[in-house]
């Protein structure tokens, strides 16, 4: 009978050593049970220390899983952190620094951790191998029926639908040397360059320096090493020029070397401080990028190696050594390499009964493997563990000794222990290396990939690069950071002494990619913990085909977990190559990428969340529609009236539909205002600027008179319309040119191209003054005696023959302020636009709306000046999507064959002269109702069998027109011009709507145009 | 992060830019007199080159210039930069 372990207080705590502080007792909750450590614990290290032995489920399988870890590399121990808006999945538990009232909750099993409903799972397994889905589904119906379920019962944590209640930061950091973790290594090669004088920045992703130092019991210059990191530490503090930054991962390299980090401000803290940040992200652009990142240790791949209880032997050091916490008390250390030794007497030294060391290698006597003898250690040579028991917790493994074929000598003999060390040897961590381009080249004597050739200005050093012995880190350390100060101008580039290192020799690794389990049981030999891959599945990829191993990652799922595969790539990679026969250099690895461990969204959006994301556009007359009944909409960034509703009323769809109908039956029949200030407004100036516009134009502009309007199109280069608007000429060397709203910032880019790169030899300017202008469109039959009461008397003359249509005159004043009068009009009323520089436009407009008061002037918004335009059939946005020719819409004469335009080039396109070619016309429907969709389709038998020919779409549809009773709409058609008359369906197949239609000129109202010049 | 020098403004992150395109566009030297065919190669046709590429990028967020560019397709290396009508040499 296997019973869970109790959890008695701190049960596995030591009596002393460890960083923590036994001082400040801390509380948290793991699955609503409370437990106690000390501050300087991690979660993992606390849990531990209350001998909680299965901390989550695995993914697929639902094994319970234990700590397996001390680092980032934690594939098992995830969890739920924090409740409410804070609450983050898949929390690597051996990276949480403990907190009071730390809340975690495990995941990824119902209904709770001891009793998981989904461990079926683990008996289905030989059903779930790799590919599954794949194979169980094709051809056998109702995939998206199990999909859901699968979906349901598959991934890890939940993440929460809350606001986040933090605030983070972003920041930019130039320096001469940028130093990536602050272990021997990294250390060195800072206060190499930092006692130059470079400006230095030291990152490490935990809360102090040191890295591995404070997890195994070095010994320099005679003291324990921590004592020279403390040292270290202070000589940093003291130079100006090194900024460290703990707590801060660099989790990518980008192109041009820039690095990002994220700083965990507050992570370690239950709420950040008032008004800090919870994270930091950090762009650091460096002259020289030193990558001490330290290596990763492998575990080694025998059955049952995933029970509660397998950890790495180098995390038991850190446990024991950082955290004074012994994960078990009766300890099996397996390795292939004398890291298993160091395990083995750090625990021994701390009064745990080591029972016995299986060095998988034979016929060595090396140094370490003296010491653990003379410590009166056990120890098995060719032996291994060949399976290990206790679900809940490990009661015990088998052991036997290897044959060196890939079986056993004799029988499997059982041990019975509660921890068991496992040591494969140690990765280098070349990520932010690959990240920059580097490359990788397979090393036998390490069994694991070092980084050659990477881009310039970036060195990797000490353990990222194969140098394991301290001596060696610090060595590369204190080269590699006095060679890039000197890079950069700072020092002579000699390398500081180093401290003498007290090494015991180690001899050799050899690499054993999967241990043989014990004879006639069905053992599980895992190698990657996260994503429950076993060496059967790569077997079973392999013999299926997928033998690349970017298939292999894909198809099995090795290293596709949040620990992206740190301590199982190389087993998976080294067993695909075995497989295939080859060396694995040949096989090779999957590619790295940023970012290293997984980064917060709140982190990289920062300070652009809400309207600092999308900032809105108010106009200069934004307040006085505020306070007159407006209802906004968004076009794009502004925010422009739609409509506006009388003193007190309720918005409604009826009350919209009154307002919309009053204001354009105003404008249509007494007079109206409303705010153009959004359109872009680009002055034009220089003695080359007619010659300028004459060029950007389809249409001539070189003559025009000053003091007159034109409407204009402009062309792109392959013939296609850009944009249309209207430009005044104020003088000989001075324009006003407007565009859409929407067109405004490409327009100017295009303005700008033409005269910087096209025609440099042109004297001529363009400038944005959208800002400057506020824009009203006064229109109506009343307009021009609404006009000139507001005017000052004798400033300018705006009859019909001083001011004709298309007239312009700066010389008006309103209320003394100075005003620019163009006579131009988008609704085909008689109307004006008064430009008013922006500070000055709500007296001015109030001066107008009090000239007109005895018309019953009205405001109008945007659906009114939509309705009037498509009732007169003048295009704009929908019409102009960069697939219309001037021909196609009616416009051909303004593409003028007697100058060379943007555009001209390719005026005689074959496709352009087409006659299936859609040209713009006018819809109403037959029943005189229904309304047409927008973006309807027009087709002319939408019953036949599909394909059905598509002959256009509708553009722009005025829902109602108080001015002809009925739904207009405008539209793209096939030989429209030859159909008038016509009917045809325009069908929306998205709501299934369809709706018959007569096709008409697209003009439904004065299409002689009388208004505008009168 | 491609930083890129900015003639009036010195090195610059790129998102403070705009891709303009190619700057190998062989444009016509007398529009008027250009054939379809000159106007089909000047507005269609581009080389599409695995290395130094010739491109402007316009500086939409700082001085509004737009700055001639040769950038390796492959490692986004910055080679050289430059105003519209300054030659930039190729790398070999």
């Amino acid at each position: 009978m296997i019973a869970a372990r109790l959890a008695i207080e701190q049960s596995h705590r030591l009596a002393a050593g460890g960083e923590i502080d036994r001082r400040r007792p801390i509380g948290f909750s793991f699955d609503g049970r409370s437990y106690r450590g000390y501050a300087g614990d991690t979660l993992a290290s606390a849990l531990l220390a209350n001998g909680v032995t299965v901390v989550g489920r695995s993914f697929k399988y639902h094994r319970p899983r234990g700590v397996m870890s001390a680092g980032p590399e934690e594939p098992n121990a995830l969890v739920e952190l924090r409740v409410g808006g804070r609450r983050e999945p898949n929390t690597r538990s051996t990276m949480v620094e403990l907190f009071h009232g730390l809340v975690a909750t495990s995941q990824n099993r119902w209904p709770c951790l001891r009793f998981d409903a989904m461990e079926i799972n683990d008996l289905l397994s030989p059903f779930l191998v790799a590919g599954f889905y794949y194979k169980t589904f094709m051809g056998f119906p109702g995939w998206h029926f199990w999909e859901k379920r699968i979906r349901a019962a598959a991934g890890m944590g939940a993440g929460t639908t809350e606001h986040d209640p933090d605030g983070y930061e972003t920041t930019n950091a130039h320096c001469d040397v940028l130093v990536v973790g602050a272990g021997p290594a990294g250390l060195a090669a800072a206060l190499a360059a930092g006692r130059t004088g470079a400006r230095v920045i030291l990152l490490d992703e935990t809360d102090r320096l040191g890295g591995r130092l404070r997890s195994d019991r070095e010994i320099l210059d005679g003291a324990p090493a921590t004592a020279w990191v403390d040292a270290v530490d202070a000589e940093l503090a003291g130079l100006p020029q090194v900024r460290v930054l703990t707590r801060t991962t660099a989790f990518g390299v980008y192109d041009g070397n820039v690095v990002g980090a994220v700083e965990r401000v507050a992570d370690h803290l239950p709420v950040p401080p008032a008004h800090a940040a919870r994270q930091r992200l950090w762009r650091i652009r460096p002259r020289r990028l030193i990558v001490a990142a330290g290596a990763i240790e492998r575990p080694l791949v025998f059955g049952g190696n995933d029970r509660p209880g397998v950890m790495l032997a180098g995390a038991v050091r850190s446990y024991v050594n950082r955290f004074a916490v012994t994960p078990g008390n009766r300890a099996v250390v397996v390795a292939n390499n004398d890291d298993g030794y160091r395990t083995a007497l750090d625990l021994s030294a701390s009064g745990v009964d080591v029972v016995l060391v299986l060095d998988t290698r034979t016929g060595g006597h090396g140094a370490w493997r003296q010491q653990a003898i003379a410590a009166g250690i056990d120890v098995a040579e060719g032996s291994a563990v060949t399976n290990a028991y206790g679900r809940m917790g490990l009661v015990g493994c088998d052991v036997a000794r290897l044959d060196g074929n890939g079986g056993i000598d004799g029988n499997a003999r059982f041990v019975a222990c509660d921890l068991i060390a496992s040591a494969g040897g140690w990765t280098p961590s070349i990520h932010l290396h690959s990240h920059a381009g580097g490359k990788a080249e397979w090393d036998n004597s390490v069994a694991g990939f070092l980084p050659v050739a990477g881009r310039a200005g970036v060195i990797t050093v000490g353990a990222a690069r194969g140098r394991y012995a301290l001596s060696d880190c610090l060595t590369d350390g204190f080269a590699a950071g006095a060679g890039a100060a000197r890079d950069c101008g700072f020092g002579s580039g000699v390398a500081p002494d180093a401290p003498r290192a007290d090494e015991i020799p180690t001899a050799p690794l050899e690499a054993i990619w999967s241990i043989p389990g014990t004879p006639g049981k069905k053992v599980k030999r895992f190698v990657d913990h996260q994503d429950d891959v076993t060496v059967d599945d790569i077997a079973l990829a392999h013999r299926e085909g997928f033998v690349s191993v970017e298939h292999l990652k894909r198809y099995t799922t090795l290293g596709m977990g949040t620990d992206q595969g740190k301590t199982s790539n190389v087993a998976g990679h080294a067993l695909l190559a075995e497989a295939r026969g080859e060396p694995i250099p040949v096989v090779g690895t999957t590619t790295f990428r940023p970012p290293y461990t997984p980064v917060a969204m709140g982190a990289f959006a920062g300070r652009a969340v809400g309207r600092h994301l999308a900032p809105i556009r108010r106009t200069a007359l934004h307040d006085w529609h505020a306070a007159n009944g407006v209802v906004f909409i968004e076009a794009g960034p502004w925010l422009r009236p739609q409509y506006y509703l009388a003193p007190g009323e309720e918005n409604s769809k009826e009350a919209m539909d009154r307002a919309i109908t009053a204001e354009v039956v105003t404008t249509r029949t007494r007079v109206g205002l409303s705010d153009v200030s959004s359109l872009g407004r680009i002055d034009i100036q220089g003695p080359d600027a007619a010659e300028f516009l004459n060029r950007v134009y389809s249409n001539g502009f070189a003559a025009l008179p000053v003091g007159k309007a034109r409407y204009g199109l402009m062309l792109r280069e392959d013939g296609l319309i850009d944009d249309d608007g209207t430009t005044s000429r104020l003088s000989d060397t001075h324009f006003l040119m407007t565009t859409t709203t929407v067109h405004a910032a490409k327009v100017l880019a295009d303005l700008e191209y033409g005269l910087q790169v096209l025609w440099p030899g042109l004297d001529a300017t363009a400038s944005s003054v959208t800002e400057h202008w506020a824009g009203m469109a006064l229109a109506g039959p009343r307009a021009r005696e609404v006009l000139a009461a507001a005017v000052d008397a004798g400033t300018a003359d705006v009859s019909n023959e001083a001011l004709p249509y298309l007239g312009v005159t700066t010389a008006a004043t309103i209320g003394g302020v100075p005003v620019r009068i163009f006579r131009i009009s988008f609704s085909g009323e008689l109307g004006f636009e008064v430009n008013v520089p922006g500070d000055w436009a709500i007296p001015v407009w109030e001066a107008l709306m009090a000239a007109g008061a005895g018309h019953g002037i009205r405001p109008y918004g945007l659906e009114a000046m939509g309705i009037m335009r498509i009732e007169k059939g003048h295009i704009a946005g929908p019409e102009l999507d960069g697939r219309t020719t001037p021909d196609d819409l009616g416009l051909g004469r303004m593409a003028s064959r007697k100058k060379w335009y943007v555009g001209s080039g390719m005026l005689d396109k074959p496709a352009f002269s087409d006659p299936d070619r859609p040209k713009l016309v006018g819809l109403v429907p037959v029943d005189g109702v229904t309304r047409i969709r927008a973006g309807s389709i027009l087709v002319d038998n939408p019953d036949a069998p599909p394909p059905v020919r598509k002959l256009g779409h509708v553009t722009s549809s005025a829902y109602l027109s108080p001015t002809v009773g009925h739904p207009i709409s405008l539209a793209l058609l096939s030989r429209g011009r030859e159909r008038v008359g016509e009917e045809v369906w325009a069908v929306f197949p998205l709501r299934g709507l369809r709706v018959r239609a007569r096709v008409t000129e697209p003009c439904f109202v004065d299409p002689e145009g009388e208004k505008l010049h009168g | 992060m491609i930083r890129i020098h900015c003639p009036h403004c010195g090195l610059r992150d790129h998102d403070e830019f705009s891709y303009v395109g190619d700057a190998t566009k062989i444009r016509p030297n007398d529009p008027a007199a250009a054939s379809p065919e000159d106007w089909h190669r000047h507005v269609y046709l581009r080389d599409n080159p695995r290395g130094p590429h010739l491109e402007y990028w316009h500086h939409v967020y700082g001085c509004r210039a737009i700055v001639k560019v040769l950038r390796d397709t492959a490692t986004h290396e910055v080679l050289a930069t430059g105003l519209p009508s300054e030659s930039l040499e190729t790398a070999p």
